[in-house]
Formats: structure tokens, C-alpha cells, sequence
């Protein structure tokens, strides 16, 4: 162990070293260590994940049928709304933050985050966060119903909820403003000696995009509520045409956060699949520094497409135009990666672990989910498109097997490191299985739902839609209930199981510094920084 | 943990805190002040004093966390590693308060350049005018075509907000000359000039204060004056907040420095100070510009 006894005053630098983590609930509540709050992440994450999964079975359950039979259309609203928001903003993202907060530091080498305290700071945010927006559904008037987007007028006519959205929106953002400026930090300051930005892991370049894109869209999305609350309560007039403002405004604002959110949800699962695919394919990933510039260009465009989300509000047709073009650029660099993962694939000696299943899962359907979004991209097709169930197939296809998708392929590759313990293969074979059947029947009838115009946020639909919604909402239940024995998995190999070797997948070809740990990882990972070649 | 060899002098080794309750102490903080607003907002009694409650707990600790950093600092636990993750950090936050001004002069540019042109017909949107808001003409400033707020006049440029401009341009010269005192060992001007630094920018909160009491009583231009009003109250109001936590931040580092601390070479928070001081100077002379001239 590396300590020394040259000055009496460092001896509070040194001591922790000794002990390992503090005993009991000081270990989580005042915890400074990446693993424990990368943990606490996952874990807040994964309860998230099934509270929205909850709400979206309310959904499912409400449009089995056509006509209204369990939940009043309001309620109905304010789940559509409040499952986006849990999702985006308690499942999806810090899912990704956790596994930033476990893998970067050992990716790179290093001994812990940059700015450890603040690393807590920004995950504790966010169960008060939560409890603040999870608690509008108990509030007079119901939780938000206008929509995850909060498009004014609409979200204006929200009753006790609407503040607290408007500050559970700002805590979010704050978490994740911190939480990005950390992993910047770490990446650009806290990297073995001789690791260059170009021998970086690809999920940590993907962070280091990730946590770009973050820093510059969350204080957006901050000031864009925040007019929200001044309009509905100062007086001010940003989003009132009589005033000189306009509502559409609001979208402008707000979709110049949002599509680089989409992008925030992705390009780290982008990341984890170029880990997994190389390894289990036993060869190098094909065209490294093209994945990297593919992931910077993805980024950059991201910022200049947003109206895409708003063709149908009446802008100016140069405007249509150039955002279309803009947009379909985004389908080049996509493809150089996902030819880039086909490619290392080609002639490799591929077996399939679990996670090698979820990234091949994650191939397949995240494309399609691509594809569906040239189409959305079509300005005159994306006309008839617009708010039917064809954009929720698409953005779920990108979201789902996309990201979750990425985020179990990671928790099934690095699980073994984490624990030290090798989970129930069969069972998360089980799993992979369950849910890639599942999720293709639930969101694939969705496009045919849409193509033949139905409306989403309707809790009722004309009777011609009902045998897809009917196998829709199978594909919904079969999907949710399958996610119970990812939690058990999980739990299971929590608790024990056959050792862990460090480098876990012995037969494989897993690269990278966290395999020359051990598993699970010493506390403090990098007590001395390795040397990379 | 048997991997090292070799003893590593101390700053070598990368800063990790053990423990630390802040954080969570500034969770519930914040978590308590925006509750107490929605609970003021909602018309609930008690709101003001649960938010008022939350601001003084958000107070206590940032009192009692930079307390600890400032202590590790002069217990020179930091090496160069964590003094570079300390700069980095603060340009990442100072980015991030760049996109969010951002927003807001999205806003200005936007209903400058495109609502209030197509509510008086321009483009395309000569339906959007004839039939809806007739007789509106295109103009800045506006408060938009059903003369939200009642009639307005501005604040010209060339008054109070031109003496502004100069008081804070001053002020980011006096910190300069702070700064390069600071390096050169010259403890009796860094004194000087930064005490001058922050007497300046409380000066400019003064006569913003001032500005605002005018606007509102002799103008009848309001936080309400239509879009007019709303960006221009929550830009000034927004920078005006910056430059009250800036000036903060000055008086406390001035303390520090009577107190002796801070070497020539040693000085993240001064440094990390100054560039958040000359963001706010870099805001106030975009909002002087497009706000207050153009």
C-alpha cells in the first residue's frame, strides 16, 4: 500500500487508505468513493425504471381496448407525461451517470473521480428531486398531464403541480450539470500517464461527448422552465403572442436541449456496445478514430436539428428545409459506426455471452429505431407522421433497445467486476430472450398503429386500431414482467456466486485497464497510475 | 493492495476526501427552498418561511463545505492534479452559466427577429396579422400587439447603463492589477485593488437597484411590460444576481487574503474568481449592446 510518514498533516490524506469504506449509512449518505456512488446511481436508476415501467403499464393496460375502462383521461395524461419524464430523467440518465461514475476511473486509470464531494452532490440530488416530482401525483389537480415537452399554453393550465415540475426539472438539471462536469474533468485531468485522448476507451470518449453535450443543453432546458414559471406567475410574456411572444418559441428553446438530449441517452450506450463488441468477437474494434469522430460529428449536428421535432408548427420552409437536410446528415456518421461494429464482427470468432447478446440486440433495433427516424425526418411524410403512435415506435425503438438495451449489455459485462461474482448465465440468457421478443412485439405494432394515424396521448381510439394495441399492450406486460428477473439477477449475483477471475471473460478478449484489477476492484481503484503503451 | 513499489512523495498523490456530509446537507437545502416556493406559489402560509428556511441552510453549507476545501487548501493537501481538476471544473461551470444566458438571449433574438415581425405581418405571416392582431405594427421595443402592461418608455443606453458599463470594464482592470500583485508578492495593493474590485461591483448592483426603481415608477416598464419587459428584467435580473454572488465571492476571497492566504503561486480561488468576474463583464456588455443600445 503506498502511504508515507513524511508529514504529520497528511496524516488524514493517507489514513483512509487503511480502512476501507466508513461503516453503515455514512458510506452511502457521505460517500466520496466513484464505485459506491456509481452504485447508488445504478441502483436509484433501476427503481426508477420500475416505477416508469409501472406507469407505462397503466398505459398499456388503459389502450388494451379501445373506450375508457380503468383510468380517467387526466390520470391517463399524467402518465404519458410523468413515465417520460421518470425514464428520461431517473432511469435512462443516471443509469449512464452510474456507469460513468464505476468505469471511467478504471478505464482510465485513476484513483477516483476528479471532484469526489461533488460527485455525491449530484447524485443526492436527485432522489429529492424525484420525491418532489413523484409527489405531484398526490397533489390537487394531479400530477403534469400536458406532455413531458411542457409545451405552453398547455402545461400553463397545471394546477399545484406545476411549480414543483418546474423545480424538479431545475434539480435534474443541476445534478446533471454537476455530475457531466465531473466526468469531463476526470477524463481531461485524471488519465494513466502515456493513455493520449486517442487511446482512450471508446465508452469513455463517449462519455467525454456526452458530458459536452450536457453542460451545454441542461442550463438551456433551466432557462426555458424557468420562463415557464415567470410567465405563469410574474407576468412576463415570453410564450403569449399578445404580448409580442409566442408559444412556439418555447419549443424552440426547449428542442435546442432536447435533441441533444436524445443524443445524451445514446452516444454512452454507443460507447458500451464498442466495448463489447470487439471483445466478444475476440478482435479489435474496426476503425477506432472513426468511431470517435463519428461519435464528435453525431454531437455536433445534434445542435443544429432540433426543429425537427417541430415541422408542423408553421416555420418558414428554408427552415424546413435546412433542418431536414441537417438531419439526414446524422444517418452518416451513425452508419460509419454501425458499419464499424458489423465490420469487427466480420471474420471474428464470436461467441454469445449475454452481453454480446443485448449489443447484438441493440444492433439490430437500434437501426431500425434509425430508420424510423429518417422517415420522421421527410418534412411532407413527417406531416402525416407527426404525434401519431409512429414517432412513440421510433423514439421507443432508439430508447429501449437502444439505450436500455446498452445499459443491460453493460450491467451483464462488468456485473462480474463489480461483485467479483459470475451471474446465472441461463437466467439473463432467459432474460435477453424475454426481452428482445417482448419489446419487438410491443413497439412494432406501434408503427403500423401510427402509419394508419392514431394519435398518441389518446387514452381511447377508434375500434379499427384495436387488434394491434391489444398485442401492443401482451408485448408491454410480457416486456415489463421479464425486467423482474433482470432485478433478481442483479440481486442474485449481488450476493455471491462463482468467483470472478479479473479479467472475467477468460476466454474472450476484453481490453482495457479494468481488467488488470481485480474483481471486485480494490476501494481505491488506481492507488498508483498504470503506464499505458 | 500490495501494488506499490515505490514510497510516492505526498503530492503526488490525487486529493480523495474520506467522507464529507455536505453534499447531502446541500440536497435537503435545496430541496427545502424549492419547496418552500412552490408552497409560496400554491399560496401556502407557511411557504415563504420553508423557503426562507432553505436559503439559510443553503447558506450554512456553502459556509461550512468551502470551509473544508479552503482548510485542505491551506493545508496544501492539493497538489497540481487537483489544482488543474479545480480550474477545469470552474471553466466547465462558467460554460454551463454561458448556455444558460444563452437561453434567455435566444429569447431577445427571437422576438426581435421573428414574433414580433410575423404579429405585424411580415413574410409569410400576413394572415397571423390581418386576422388576428390588426394594426400592429412591427417595432422594438414592444410590449406586444394588446400593449401588454400599458405604455412603457426605456431606459436609454447612454445614461445609468453607459456609467455601468465603465464601473464593471473598472472593475476588471482593478482585479488585474490584483492579480498580478498577488503574483509578484505585493500583498498591500492585491488588498487595495481587489477591496476596490468588490466596492465597485456592489456600486453597480447600487445603481442597477436604482435603474430598476425608475423603470418601475416613472417608465411604467415592468417585469409585465410585455416581451419587452420580460427579457429585458430577466436579463438584467439574472446578470444582476451574478454579480451580487460575484462580488460575494470577492469580499470573501479579499478576507482570505487579509487573513494571508494564497501564494504567488497557489491561488485557484482567486483565479477561479477573476474568470467568473470577467464572465459576468463579458454578459453585461452583450446585454449593453443588445438590450440596452441596439
Amino acid at each position: 500500500m503506498a502511504h508515507t510518514h513524511e508529514a504529520a498533516h497528511h496524516a488524514d490524506d493517507h489514513s483512509h487508505d487503511h480502512h476501507g469504506p466508513e461503516k453503515g449509512w455514512r458510506r452511502w449518505v457521505y460517500a466520496t468513493n466513484h464505485k459506491d456512488i456509481g452504485t447508488m446511481y445504478l441502483v436509484f436508476s433501476l427503481i426508477m425504471f420500475f416505477v416508469g415501467g409501472t406507469m407505462a403499464l397503466v398505459i398499456r393496460a388503459e389502450l388494451f381496448q379501445p373506450g375508457l375502462q380503468l383510468v380517467d383521461p387526466m390520470f391517463f395524461n399524467s402518465m404519458t407525461t410523468m413515465h417520460a419524464l421518470v425514464m428520461i430523467f431517473g432511469a435512462v440518465m443516471p443509469a449512464f451517470v452510474g456507469l460513468a461514475n464505476w468505469m471511467v476511473p478504471l478505464q482510465i486509470g485513476a484513483p477516483d473521480m476528479a471532484l469526489p464531494r461533488m460527485n455525491n452532490f449530484s447524485f443526492w440530488i436527485m432522489p429529492f428531486a424525484f420525491t418532489l416530482l413523484l409527489s405531484t401525483l398526490f397533489v390537487p389537480g394531479g400530477a403534469p398531464a400536458g406532455g413531458w415537452t411542457m409545451y405552453p399554453p398547455l402545461v400553463l393550465q397545471n394546477g399545484t403541480s406545476f411549480p414543483m415540475l418546474i423545480f424538479a426539472v431545475h434539480l435534474m438539471g443541476a445534478s446533471s450539470i454537476m455530475g457531466a462536469i465531473n466526468v469531463v474533468v476526470t477524463i481531461m485531468n485524471m488519465r494513466a500517464p502515456g493513455m493520449s485522448l486517442l487511446k482512450m476507451p471508446l465508452f469513455v470518449w463517449s462519455w467525454l461527448i456526452t458530458a459536452y453535450l450536457l453542460v451545454a443543453v441542461m442550463p438551456v432546458l433551466a432557462g426555458a422552465v424557468t420562463m415557464l414559471l415567470t410567465d405563469h406567475y410574474f407576468g412576463t410574456t415570453f410564450f403569449e403572442a399578445a404580448g409580442g411572444g409566442d408559444p412556439v418559441m418555447f419549443q424552440h428553446i426547449f428542442w435546442f436541449f432536447g435533441h441533444p438530449e436524445v443524443y445524451i441517452m445514446i452516444l454512452p450506450a454507443f460507447g458500451v456496445v464498442s466495448e463489447i463488441i470487439p471483445t466478444f468477437s475476440r478482435k479489435p474494434l474496426f476503425g477506432y478514430d472513426a468511431m470517435v469522430y463519428a461519435t464528435a460529428s453525431i454531437a455536433f449536428l445534434s445542435f443544429i436539428v432540433w426543429a425537427h421535432h417541430m415541422f408542423t408548427v408553421g416555420m418558414p420552409l428554408a427552415g424546413q428545409l435546412f433542418f431536414m437536410l441537417a438531419t439526414m446528415l446524422i444517418a452518416v456518421p451513425t452508419g460509419v459506426k454501425v458499419f464499424n461494429w458489423t465490420a469487427t464482427m466480420f471474420k471474428g470468432s464470436i461467441s454469445f455471452e449475454p452481453p454480446m447478446l443485448f449489443a447484438l440486440s441493440f444492433l439490430f433495433l437500434f437501426t431500425i429505431g434509425g430508420f424510423s427516424g429518417l422517415m420522421l425526418a421527410i418534412v411532407p411524410a413527417d406531416f402525416q407522421y407527426h404525434d401519431t403512435y409512429f414517432v412513440v415506435a421510433h423514439f421507443h425503438y432508439v430508447l429501449v433497445p437502444g439505450a436500455i438495451f446498452g445499459i443491460m449489455a453493460a450491467v451483464y459485462y462488468w456485473l462480474p467486476k463489480w461483485t467479483g461474482h459470475m451471474y446465472n448465465n441461463k437466467l439473463a440468457t432467459w432474460h435477453f430472450w424475454l426481452s428482445t421478443i417482448f419489446v419487438n412485439v410491443l413497439f412494432f405494432p406501434q408503427h403500423f398503429l401510427g402509419l394508419a394515424g392514431m394519435p398518441r396521448r389518446i387514452p381511447d381510439y377508434s375500434t379499427q386500431f384495436a387488434d394491434w394495441n391489444m398485442v401492443s399492450s401482451i408485448g408491454a406486460f410480457g416486456f415489463g414482467l421479464s425486467q423482474l428477473l433482470f432485478a433478481y439477477i442483479v440481486w442474485q449475483t449481488a450476493r455471491g456466486g462463482v468467483k470472478a477471475s479479473a479479467k472475467v471473460w477468460d476466454t474472450a478478449t476484453p481490453h482495457g485497464l479494468e481488467w488488470t484489477l481485480s474483481s471486485p476492484p480494490p476501494y481505491h481503484s488506481f492507488e498508483v497510475a498504470p503506464e499505458v503503451k | 493492495m500490495a501494488h506499490a513499489q515505490t514510497s510516492h512523495a505526498p503530492s503526488d498523490k490525487y486529493y480523495v476526501p474520506h467522507s464529507s456530509p455536505w453534499p447531502i446537507v446541500g440536497s435537503v437545502s435545496l430541496f427545502t427552498t424549492v419547496v418552500g416556493v412552490a408552497l409560496w406559489l400554491n399560496h401556502v402560509n407557511a411557504g415563504p418561511w420553508v423557503f426562507a428556511l432553505g436559503l439559510a441552510m443553503v447558506v450554512f453549507m456553502f459556509v461550512r463545505w468551502f470551509g473544508d476545501v479552503i482548510r485542505e487548501s491551506e493545508s496544501r493537501l492539493y497538489n497540481e492534479a487537483v489544482d488543474r481538476s479545480f480550474r477545469m471544473g470552474m471553466m466547465w461551470f462558467i460554460f454551463s452559466e454561458v448556455m444558460f444566458f444563452a437561453a434567455f438571449f435566444g429569447a431577445l433574438f427571437y422576438a426581435r427577429q421573428f414574433s414580433i415581425p410575423w404579429l405585424g405581418g411580415e413574410g409569410v405571416k400576413v394572415f397571423t396579422n390581418l386576422l388576428l392582431w390588426k394594426d400592429y405594427e412591427n417595432a422594438w421595443p414592444s410590449n406586444g400587439p394588446a400593449d401588454v402592461g400599458g405604455d412603457f418608455e426605456v431606459i436609454p443606453a447612454f445614461g445609468l447603463p453607459a456609467i455601468n458599463t465603465a464601473i464593471l470594464l473598472l472593475s476588471g482592470v482593478t482585479i488585474t492589477i490584483a492579480h498580478h500583485a498577488l503574483k509578484a508578492g505585493n500583498r498591500k495593493v492585491l488588498n487595495i485593488f481587489l477591496a476596490a474590485t468588490f466596492l465597485l461591483g456592489f456600486l453597480f448592483i447600487v445603481l442597477q437597484a436604482e435603474e430598476y426603481m425608475h423603470a418601475y415608477h416613472e417608465l411604467n416598464l415592468t417585469l409585465g411590460s410585455g416581451v419587452y419587459g420580460s427579457t429585458f428584467f430577466m436579463l438584467t435580473g439574472f446578470h444582476g444576481f451574478h454579480v451580487t454572488v460575484g462580488a460575494i465571492m470577492l469580499t470573501v476571497i479579499w478576507f482570505r487574503c487579509l487573513k494571508g492566504h494564497f501564494t504567488p503561486t497557489h491561488h485557484f480561488a482567486f483565479e477561479g474568481v477573476a474568470w467568473y468576474w470577467h464572465f459576468v463583464d463579458v454578459v453585461w456588455l452583450i446585454l449593453f449592446v443588445f438590450v440596452y443600445w441596439l
